[in-house]
């Protein structure tokens, strides 16, 4: 395809991309690698209904002059980035001179932490859901055709249910009280049993969670797929004599799996940049995330720290692109292959 | 139809076939009848902490309102809350969304899939790049400029920003879907003297239906279930739903009114419902021929 | 800070609009436009819609109630001319309109238009009158007359009391777990250590500069309280934020807590758990440590006046705003909210937050790095709350977190 011919067709796509996404992009990059200038602050008197005390404020004509002077702030060149608060490289170093319980010392700095939850969420629930959503369509696709209709809808509420909301409800039915949480009780004999107190118990409901959520997705691709199948294949597969798991092992599977390579490829970036759970299930002492530090640090913050939050923004990035490497390095052979 | 029909499996894996999707469809379906059943009642019965038999039995909706059930949830969602007029703003904002990022989505997955240029992988690479950043800290950086210009607040702001943030999914899936459109198709047109955009408007069009709407289903939802853009950029008349029933939960110093929200999230999903019924085939058809060469 | 006694929205805004009309007619001299950014909730939407009475052919009102407030704000007033002309703030949220220059002094209005207003509503950076307050809040003791009548014990005044109260109520067999608290990590579990540590009278800079100071005596003394008072909780304390915490009190699983006053009213109200609610009561939030205040932060909400727009535009909102919270539009709403305007005699709901300021509490910070060290807590706390770490730990993360954070911004080398 002649270049002016491709760029006409892509032209507003990419002008749109390039407007709303690679512009904001780079000027957060930009930022992270800014601070705020050496504050300038005077101590007033401050009267509220409650009395007045003595605090200090910023003096806002001293710092007027200097962003006039310098509207970025001061470069800090990596501080964002290797700050405690991130990827905290001297105190790993002191931790690793020190010794001793490495692992829980590393776990006390919030980046690690979220990491942690980050990645386990990730690894666990991309193929799990995945595992699931195949046995699903399997299941259904020996379903009477009558019933196929129903149950595909069924099997598809969990995508569609609004996040915010629907995260809150389950969490609720998982609470001591809620209906879930109290039949455990009640099956376990032991009523002092809360999903929600202790950390492992806490990462098992997430993870629950995560699958349950990200279960339909690859169930429609991967049912979808099922009906591609060459009906022949597995017919002279059967007269050879193949069971019913060998033809699912050696003839579906390898039919799928370009589409699970797809489905993967969505998962684990939207696992990768896990959030509702963290919050519809008040999980924050117990599991946090790489979004959920972004979040604290702009949404509920009281004063939203925009270098702290485009540091972790970009380090999710590139924890993607890391996570991604080795599916676009087939992609890369793949499109060569097409080029050529 | 794929591998073995219902009649030829053994009775042992039939039963134990039957009784997996059962609990399945149990798991997925029950928080959402549970939720249905739980709008009718009043928050201190559907979120009880005594017991969530006061759910079933409505024990404080009785004390509250006289009658096992209350619609006081939608009552005050759609009538107090003037929860039409954000439903309205969604309406106007999916459908805007979907349209706009299939139309400029089916022309440039076409030309991605059909160019076997470097930077078309780039292209595709960096889209799915841009996918990985956090939505907040994208619309934390429209703010400032969005108020200089004056755009701020508006639908069709938001409306592009969506489409924009939605582009690189729609690209990719659109792009792995032409690629299974046989490129002989709109190439033997050119050869009888059409350009590529009249190749495109007569070979390609016609036959791409399935993977549109497909896409558009997932663009749909985006627009749909969409937080982080609409709660930030839209002034209260604008607001569309999911931001509302965000405002309906309260926050910290104030209390909200969960059970508008719960009333309002069963009335949203309604036309889902609707929808997901309506293009059930489709999207299952579009998705195999879409992303079987992914 | 926030006010909702959950009455049905849109009777509220309803009576408030009669109650508007029978009143004096809102006059305002000049013209301009006025439009008003406020959080979103009940207390707020009624001054948003009894400002819209001032509108005329002459001047334009528009009010946009998000609970997004806090992070529009700031880039909404940058603009010029900004977006919003009033913006309703609190002792948090106004701290970065002031750091960034964004709000105007409003000495002049006063004297031109703020006849109504009572001196104490005005709120004084540095002498200069920088915001207008109509409402409080702040954390108090919800308590139950019943159980602590059936376990013998007075109404505490302190947290050592509290202590031994729950102690008395478990050993009674009453309750496992009399006590709760907003522990939930984020902002909920910072504010339970910035009001304890508010109560003991410490500061939490070294004087004049951002250094931080929390690592004294007071702050052990906090922390010890905070882990002693999980002891009586139940075992998902973790999960507990103040809207969760009016759900356990009204199920009657609670004895005693301290809780926002904005959410006094729904608890006592009619449609709270009856038994309940007639045992409910406030008081003051409990001392600590041998300190002598309320181990509470006090709350304003009150309304700015953007700078970048028209002083003809800044003078209309201003009027607006001012016949917003008029005494007349205070007295049809007396119920909704505790109101610091002129002649409001608070009910029974306004009780606790009036008791917290009566005895002295301090108000919450405003600081220009006060929400940095608010964000460190909430996250850094969280190991602390769990019990996976001791207080030292916790307060050198907390150290640690606040100087990476202030570097950021600026506030320290």
């Amino acid at each position: 395809m002649p270049h002016r011919t491709f760029f006409a067709f892509m032209a507003p796509s990419i002008l749109a991309m390039i407007l709303f996404i690679t512009l904001p992009i780079l000027s957060v990059i930009v930022q992270s690698f800014y601070q705020g200038h050496e504050a300038v602050v005077v101590t007033v008197e401050n009267c509220t209904p409650f009395g007045c005390e003595s605090q200090t404020k910023v003096d806002t004509e001293a710092m007027a002059k200097l962003q006039a002077e310098a509207p970025m702030g001061q470069f800090a060149g990596w501080a964002n980035y290797t700050n405690r608060n991130h990827l905290a490289t001297a105190e790993l170093a002191q931790i690793w001179a020190e010794g001793g319980d490495m692992l829980a010392k590393v776990m006390n700095l919030p980046f690690y932490k979220a990491l942690a939850f980050t990645l386990t969420y990730c690894f666990l629930v991309t193929p799990l859901a995945m595992a699931l959503g195949f046995a699903i369509s399997l299941a259904i696709n020996t379903l009477p055709s009558v019933l196929k209709g129903p149950a595909i809808f069924f099997s598809i509420l969990p995508m569609i249910i609004t996040p915010l909301v629907g995260s809150l409800i389950v969490a609720w039915m998982f609470n001591p009280q809620g209906i879930v949480g109290a039949s455990l009780q009640s099956l376990t004999g032991d009523p002092t049993l809360s999903l929600r107190a202790s950390a492992p118990l806490t990462w098992v409901v997430l993870l629950g969670y995560g699958i349950w959520t990200n279960a339909p997705f690859s169930f429609v691709v991967f049912y979808a797929g099922l009906q591609s199948v060459p009906q022949d294949t597995i017919e002279s597969a059967r007269i050879d004599g193949a069971s019913r798991w060998e033809i699912v092992r050696f003839v579906i599977i390898p039919h799928l799996m370009p589409l699970a390579t797809f489905v993967a490829l969505v998962q684990l970036m939207d696992n990768f940049r896990v959030f509702e759970p963290v919050v519809g299930f008040s999980a924050e002492a117990n599991a946090t995330s790489l979004s959920w530090l972004v979040f604290n640090d702009l949404v509920s913050a009281d004063s939203q720290q925009f270098g702290s939050a485009g540091a972790t923004s970009v380090l999710t990035i590139v924890g993607v692109l890391i996570l991604l490497a080795p599916v676009l390095v087939r992609t890369w052979r793949d499109f060569n292959r097409k080029a050529v | 139809m794929a591998n073995s029909s219902p009649t030829r499996l053994p009775l042992g894996l039939r039963a134990l076939t039957l009784g997996f999707l059962a609990v399945w469809l149990i798991a997925a379906a029950f928080p959402f009848v549970w939720t249905v059943w739980g709008s009718f009642k009043v928050e201190a019965d559907f979120f009880s902490r005594q017991s969530f038999w006061n759910a079933i039995e409505g024990v404080r909706t009785q004390m509250q309102t006289g009658g096992a059930f209350t619609g006081a949830g939608y009552e005050g969602a759609w009538i107090k809350n003037e929860f039409w007029r954000a439903a309205v703003n969604t309406l106007i904002v999916t459908i805007s969304v979907t349209a706009i990022s299939l139309t400029l989505g089916t022309m440039g997955g076409y030309a991605l899939a059909r160019s076997g240029q470097r930077y078309a992988f780039w292209i595709l690479i960096a889209a799915l790049v841009f996918r990985a950043m956090p939505h907040i800290t994208l619309v934390s950086g429209y703010l400032l400029p969005f108020f200089q210009l004056n755009i701020w607040g508006y639908l069709p702001t938001t409306i592009i920003v969506l489409v924009a943030i939605n582009q690189p999914f729609t690209l990719w899936m659109l792009h792995s879907f032409f690629l299974s459109i046989p490129k002989d198709l709109d190439e033997s047109a050119m050869v009888d003297g059409c350009t590529r955009f009249q190749a495109f408007r007569m070979v390609i069009i016609p036959v791409m239906w399935p993977g549109v709407i497909t896409t558009g289903l997932f663009s749909f939802l985006l627009g749909y279930n969409d937080f982080a853009v609409t709660s930030m950029l839209l002034r209260q008349e604008n607001q569309t739903m999911i931001p509302k029933i965000g405002s309906f939960l309260g926050s910290i110093q104030n209390e909200g009114n969960i059970m508008f929200a719960v009333a309002a999230v069963v009335s949203a999903t309604v036309p889902l419902f609707l929808l997901v019924l309506f293009f059930q085939r489709q999207i299952v058809s579009g998705l195999t021929a879409g992303a079987v060469k992914g | 800070m926030t006010m909702n006694f959950r009455a049905l929205a849109g009777a509220a805004s309803l009576i408030a609009l009669l109650a508007g009309g029978a009143n004096a007619a809102c006059m305002i001299e000049g013209a301009g436009s006025v439009r008003i950014l406020s959080n979103d909730f009940d207390a707020l939407r009624i001054v948003n819609d009894t400002a819209a009475e001032c509108a005329s052919d002459a001047v334009k009102v528009t009010a946009n109630a998000s609970a997004e407030h806090k992070n529009i704000q700031g880039p909404a007033l940058s603009a010029n001319p900004s977006e919003y002309t009033v913006a309703v703030v609190a002792n948090n949220s106004i701290v970065p309109l002031l750091s960034g220059d964004l709000i105007r002094p409003l000495d002049d209005l006063v004297a031109k238009y703020g006849a109504s207003l009572s001196p104490n509503q005005l709120i004084k950076i540095d002498g200069k009158v920088m915001a207008i307050a109509f409402m409080g809040n702040g954390q108090h003791l919800f308590y139950r007359k019943d159980i602590l009548e059936k376990a013998g014990v007075a109404v505490p005044k302190t947290y050592e009391e509290v202590l031994a109260a729950a102690e008395a109520i478990k050993a009674a067999g009453l309750m496992d777990h009399p006590l709760a608290a907003s522990d939930k990590p984020g902002w909920d579990l910072a504010a339970e250590f910035v009001n304890m540590y508010l109560g003991t009278g410490a500061e939490f800079f070294a004087a004049g500069s951002a250094d931080l100071a929390i690592d004294n005596d007071q702050g052990r003394a906090v922390l010890a309280n905070m882990r002693a008072l999980t002891g009586y909780m139940n075992p998902d304390y973790l999960t507990y934020d103040a809207n969760e915490l009016n759900k356990l009190w009204d199920a009657g699983s609670i004895a005693m807590m301290t809780q926002w006053g904005s959410l006094a009213g729904a608890a006592i109200g009619p449609d709270a758990n009856p038994e309940v609610a007639a045992n409910t009561e406030f008081a003051a939030a409990p001392t600590l440590a041998g300190g002598t205040v309320p181990t509470a932060a006090l709350w304003w909400d009150g309304f700015t006046i953007a700078k970048n727009i028209s002083d003809e535009d800044a003078a209309a909102s201003f009027q607006a705003m001012v016949h917003a919270i008029s005494p007349d539009m205070m007295k049809a709403n007396a119920d909704k909210a505790t109101w610091l305007i002129a002649g409001f005699e608070p009910g029974k709901a306004a009780s606790g937050v009036i008791a917290n300021a009566s005895g002295g509490a301090r108000a919450y910070p405003m600081q220009p790095y006060m929400g940095l060290l608010h964000t460190a807590l909430s996250a850094e706390l969280a190991d602390f709350i769990a019990g996976k770490e001791e207080a030292d730990q916790a307060l050198a993360d907390v150290k640690a977190a606040y100087d990476a954070a202030a570097k950021e911004g600026g506030f320290l080398k």
